[in-house]
């Protein structure tokens, strides 16, 4: 008994290459390249590489400038603070905002979970709750938007300092607002087919094929995909 | 033979298939057959239609510069705006718009499918998205030669500030459909290089692995991988400057004053521009060389009928060109000024890229080294190409060098290098291809003897363009000048070179009207070619009509049980056995 755990780590020890072996003979087979990865699966994760080569050249281009202007940059907790019962709550909306986007990450991945089993009803109205959530999120993010606009806050010139501190935001937040604004389009559309069973009854859809429920764990890639960008911009707009 | 094929196992039955033959849409009517086709086959025609069209509009722009360069003056439309359009329409049109375009989107959509063994690409409706995005693009880029001011004088490489400023042309309207027409275009082909990825990776048939499959696929695969992470670069770049233009950011721009005037600008980084356009501009030379190596590799085994040599090496090759061809952009910017160990970085890793480039080189001349030589057309053209290529890429060693490129950057010099190694190389080899697939797309075949004298006209016609370039480059005629005017250090001889180098440009680009007689002619009146007139391996070539119809290959998947290179085999029933011939009797092909 005692001795059963420690064989199986030995087995183990010895056999340390064999994920590697794994992945050698699945690209020198046939047919596929990732054995477990369908095709949608796979072109997800492809377009989310290269949508992350987008982000990083944003940011990175955000980091430069911050760097060539000579203007001082504004500081973050003071701009992006609100007044609450007369106390100013530095960062407070946007501690919301990543809360709240995280946690739709939570339902999604729920959603996702109920989509392996085939259970329709829940798993629409996860992916429904997921995209009030992102709703709420762009909505959050309006209002940010006006906050700081009403503050004189515009892209090619603002109150606080560097110009470029207007100029990135609104392009680096828009970016990703548009980003989970699709999201959440497409998470009601596929929501509406999934409530309405059609990947069990195999109902055409507008491109002239049939979807299966695997469509809402491809959903669920390009969902974190956007809530883990946020976590980057949070650190490096928000907090830096 | 045996110590050639040890550690060969024998070609036996693949495995069976691991997912059901997907379920084709069927076009019903003639709209969704002809118009928005969802099958590979139709978009690669379109979008192969459409680039080589805006490509003549570009082979005009280039006739354009050089009457100016031969004739200063002598035609009174061409003022100095319409010189720097020209310029810059030129380039930017042949790069993207023709060339990525057609390798990609043209044969990457018509071949990779039939060549791994595939129905369509995996996502037919993605794909036609891909092409009418790329259509629209297009049309925009087009439209900026009839708003006001005309198309941008920026240069291809549009470096702010002067793309945006006062004074260069078509900074009103021009610059912003550029940019505007780029974001769709990146668009479009995000769409499209998705396709051609995941067909590849996971789309093939039973015993097609990637170790199997013909190098043109490599070629085009390697590319469109490298598309999807350079592009970025391009999209982010275009999308800040069109900031900077429209609402006056300042990411690119610094404090800056025009004429007097001391602009709203201030604090933005030009230099930034470079290096996001850069770290798209370089692997884009790759994007377009690539598939051209993978075509060209394909065209010399088939018409020499002999296996290409050291197939592995040149996979790797094509792997390690990609990779590499990511970390050097920085040497299309010894000019802007850079701390001298970037200097040094990106010149070791620029010249690190002639080791796998000469390993292809090597390999397809030892293909060739007693081959049964086929001069057939695709192989004069494929030919022609190793000669440009080899002469465009020993430039570029030159170039590659910090203290070489700096006196020579801004002179004609580097305009004969990159036509050399990426203009007339990958066109040399978009024409072979052409002679070589149009019989299994149309099932006719193009006549030899137009093809042949269209080869030789091209062929000698480019390098009487090119090579006499290098001369002027060295002499210190710069580039980019609108008229040189009188100057002390270049002689009267240069003159007379840029009249030749002119006459030889009109001869060659009015030449081109062979070729589209040949390709409308033989529609009609080619002769029948039947399905596989080169005799070629490939599962292009397989297919059980000509051309291939609406799923590729009838009932059943084909069956793969060797690699594309199996020409000249002893005891096969015809010099060649195609992929899908069932193996011969104790057979150890790759």
């Amino acid at each position: 008994m005692t001795t059963e755990p420690a064989l199986s780590n030995e087995r183990h020890a010895q056999d340390s290459l064999a994920p590697l072996r794994g992945v050698i003979t699945d690209w020198s087979s046939d047919q596929r390249s990732f054995k477990s990865a369908s095709w949608g699966k796979t072109m997800m994760w492809i377009f989310l590489v290269s949508d992350t080569f987008i982000f990083s050249c944003f940011l990175i281009s955000y980091m430069t400038v911050r760097m060539s202007t000579t203007v001082p940059w504004p500081h973050p907790s003071e701009v992006f603070a609100l007044t609450i019962n007369g106390k100013e709550i530095p960062l407070i909306l946007i501690a919301i905002m990543t809360f709240i986007l995280i946690t739709s990450s939570g339902t999604m991945a729920m959603a996702v979970n109920f989509g392996y089993s085939h259970d329709r009803v829940k798993a629409a109205i996860l992916m429904w709750v997921t995209a009030a959530f992102g709703a709420s999120f762009v909505g959050m993010q309006a209002f940010e938007w006006t906050k700081l606009i009403r503050e004189g806050v515009r892209p090619w010139a603002n109150p606080f300092g560097a110009e470029q501190f207007g100029s990135s935001f609104f392009m680096i937040t828009g970016f990703h607002g548009f980003h989970v604004s699709v999201g959440v389009i497409f998470l009601i559309a596929i929501g509406i087919n999934v409530w309405r069973g059609d990947y069990d009854t195999g109902r055409v859809g507008f491109n002239g094929r049939r979807g299966r429920y695997e469509i809402i764990e491809i959903m669920g890639l390009y969902w974190h995909f956007v809530d883990l960008v946020w976590v980057f911009i949070f650190a490096f707009f928000y907090l830096w | 033979m045996t110590d050639a094929t040890l550690g060969e196992k024998e070609n036996v039955l693949p495995p069976p298939a691991e997912v059901e033959d997907v379920e084709l849409y069927h076009a019903k009517s003639w709209l969704t057959h002809y118009v928005f086709s969802q099958d590979a086959k139709y978009i690669a025609i379109q979008y192969a239609g459409t680039a080589i069209g805006i490509g003549l509009v570009a082979l005009v722009m280039s006739w354009v510069i050089r009457l100016q360069l031969a004739f200063p003056g002598a035609i009174p439309f061409i003022d100095a705006s319409r010189y720097y359009q020209a310029v810059t329409m030129h380039g930017m049109i042949m790069v993207v718009y023709m060339l990525t375009a057609i390798f990609l989107g043209g044969f990457g959509n018509y071949l990779i499918p039939l060549m791994v063994g595939a129905r369509d690409m995996v996502f037919p409706y993605v794909n036609m998205l891909s092409y009418w995005v790329y259509l629209l693009a297009t049309l925009v880029l087009v439209a900026s030669f009839f708003v006001p001011g005309g198309p941008t004088g920026a240069g291809w490489t549009l470096y702010p500030p002067q793309a945006i400023m006062s004074g260069t042309p078509g900074n009103d309207y021009g610059i912003i459909l550029m940019l505007a027409s780029l974001i769709l275009f990146i668009v479009g082909f995000t769409m499209g290089g998705l396709n051609y990825v995941v067909t590849v990776l996971q789309g093939r048939t039973r015993g097609m692995t990637l170790m199997r499959m013909p190098l043109t696929v490599w070629g085009i695969f390697a590319a469109a991988v490298m598309a999807l992470l350079a592009f970025p670069g391009l999209f982010v770049a275009c999308v800040m400057l069109l900031l900077d233009r429209t609402l006056g950011t300042s990411f690119f721009m610094p404090s800056i004053v025009e004429g007097g005037e001391h602009l709203k600008y201030s604090g933005g980084s030009p230099i930034l521009f470079q290096h996001l356009f850069w770290f798209f501009g370089h692997p884009e030379v790759y994007i377009v060389a690539l598939p051209a190596f993978g075509i060209v590799s394909d065209l010399i085994s088939t018409h020499a009928r002999k296996n290409i040599f050291g197939y592995r090496m040149m996979v790797w090759a094509i792997v390690a060109i990609g990779v590499l061809s990511m970390v050097v952009w920085g040497h299309h910017m010894y000019v802007s000024g850079m701390n001298p160990l970037f200097g040094f970085f990106f010149a070791v890793t620029t010249l690190a890229i002639a080791l796998p480039t000469a390993i292809k080189v090597y390999n397809w001349v030892l293909t060739l080294w007693r081959a049964d030589i086929h001069f057939t057309t695709p192989m004069l053209f494929a030919l022609g190409f190793i000669v440009t290529f080899v002469n465009g890429g020993i430039t570029g060693l030159y170039l590659g060098n910090v203290i070489v490129d700096v006196p020579l950057s801004a002179t004609m010099f580097v305009v004969a290098h990159f036509h050399m190694v990426m203009g007339v190389a990958p066109v040399l080899v978009i024409f072979g291809a052409i002679y070589h697939w149009y019989p299994k797309i149309t099932g006719r075949m193009l006549d030899e003897t137009l093809g042949k004298i269209h080869f030789w006209i091209t062929f000698l016609g480019a390098y009487a363009i090119f090579f006499p370039m290098h001369y002027l480059g060295l002499v210190g005629v710069p580039r980019r000048f609108y008229e040189l005017g009188e100057t002390a250090f270049v002689p009267h001889s240069a003159a007379a070179l840029n009249i030749f180098i002119t006459v030889a440009a009109l001869i060659v680009g009015a030449a081109q009207a062979i070729f589209f007689f040949n390709v409308f002619w033989s529609l009609r009146h080619g002769k029948p070619s039947g399905g596989n007139p080169w005799r070629a391996t490939s599962l292009e070539w397989q297919t059980p009509e000509t051309p291939p119809g609406h799923g590729n290959w009838g009932k059943e998947l084909p069956i793969v049980y060797r690699w594309a290179y199996a020409y000249s085999v002893p005891g096969a029933p015809e010099d060649y056995l195609p992929q899908n011939a069932p193996p011969l009797k104790g057979e150890h092909s790759p």
